[in-house]
């Protein structure tokens, strides 16, 4: 059946930040794990929705039984596709992003939607989504159990990613004009570990 | 951040750099004209669309939006 992750985090930056910080995430502190990053296909539709398609290689960490039970048989890249579509008439960027190689091995599937809240402008509700499931006869289910916990571990880091580039953006933009009465306030728990990052 | 194609970062560099100032200052606020980045994205995709046949990697072919599990029976 697989392993299913959700999560859903208000974070107090305007949409249209947020979806400008989208788009300028990688490379970032906690982005490491993430290699390299391309736009192979994109599109503005007759309906002004933004197409997107990025391809990603990032290192493929795989827990040391797995490695002693598959020597030499994977490489230490997978590619990742991350397609998204951004409908600036409705707020809301919905991405869908999962591994193309070793998804027998493990797929991992991801659903993120970042909605623009209407009665409250100046938030966004991002909610996350994951199917991982594993193919191997015999092993799914530990394989499946790593998936998970390597998935919150990276959802983790993506999150705290998207601050950074979030704070940056902010950084650029206001720069003289120094209004730091606006509090970080951020509902994610993951990202209270680190010393808070200021953004809209 | 390097493009997939070890050739390609400075292209994509350039190629990025024009699209966010098109996202943020056009797209974002429903302004429609002509796409400035058009030509810059295409020698970046030629680079790109290379260094992803010479290293095989699997994507042509795979639906947009593809394994939406949203869509019952997909």
């Amino acid at each position: 059946m697989g392993k299913h992750f959700f999560s859903e985090t208000d974070i107090k930056s305007a949409w249209e930040l947020v979806s400008t910080a989208f788009w300028q995430r990688y490379p970032n502190p906690y982005s490491n794990h993430v290699l390299t990053e391309d736009v192979v296909f994109r599109e503005v539709t007759s309906d002004n929705r933004l197409l997107s398609r990025r391809l990603f290689t990032k290192t493929n960490r795989m827990p040391r039984w797995a490695e002693r039970v598959f020597p030499g048989n994977l490489s230490r890249t997978v590619y990742i596709i991350e397609d998204s579509v951004v409908d600036p008439g409705n707020r809301s960027l919905t991405t869908l992003t999962w591994n193309v190689n070793h998804a027998t091995f493990m797929r991992v599937v991801e659903r993120c939607v970042f909605l623009g809240e209407r009665d409250r402008p100046v938030w966004t509700r991002i909610t996350r989504e994951a199917w991982i499931s594993s193919g191997l006869f015999g092993l799914s289910r530990p394989i499946q159990e790593f998936g998970l916990a390597r998935f919150r571990s990276n959802q983790a880091k993506a999150m705290k990613g998207l601050e950074h580039a979030l704070s940056n953006l902010q950084n650029a933009s206001t720069g003289s004009h120094g209004d730091s009465a606006e509090k970080h306030k951020n509902l994610n728990s993951a990202s209270k570990a680190q010393k808070p990052q200021q953004y809209i | 951040m390097n493009s997939v194609g070890e050739g390609c970062t400075e292209l994509k560099r350039e190629y990025d750099q024009c699209f966010n100032r098109w996202f943020a200052e056009k797209f974002l606020k429903g302004d429609r004209s002509a796409d400035p980045c058009s030509e810059l994205f295409l020698k970046y995709h030629t680079c790109v669309q290379k260094a992803i046949k010479e290293k095989d990697i699997p994507i042509e072919g795979v639906e947009f939006m593809g394994p939406n599990r949203e869509k019952p029976g997909s």
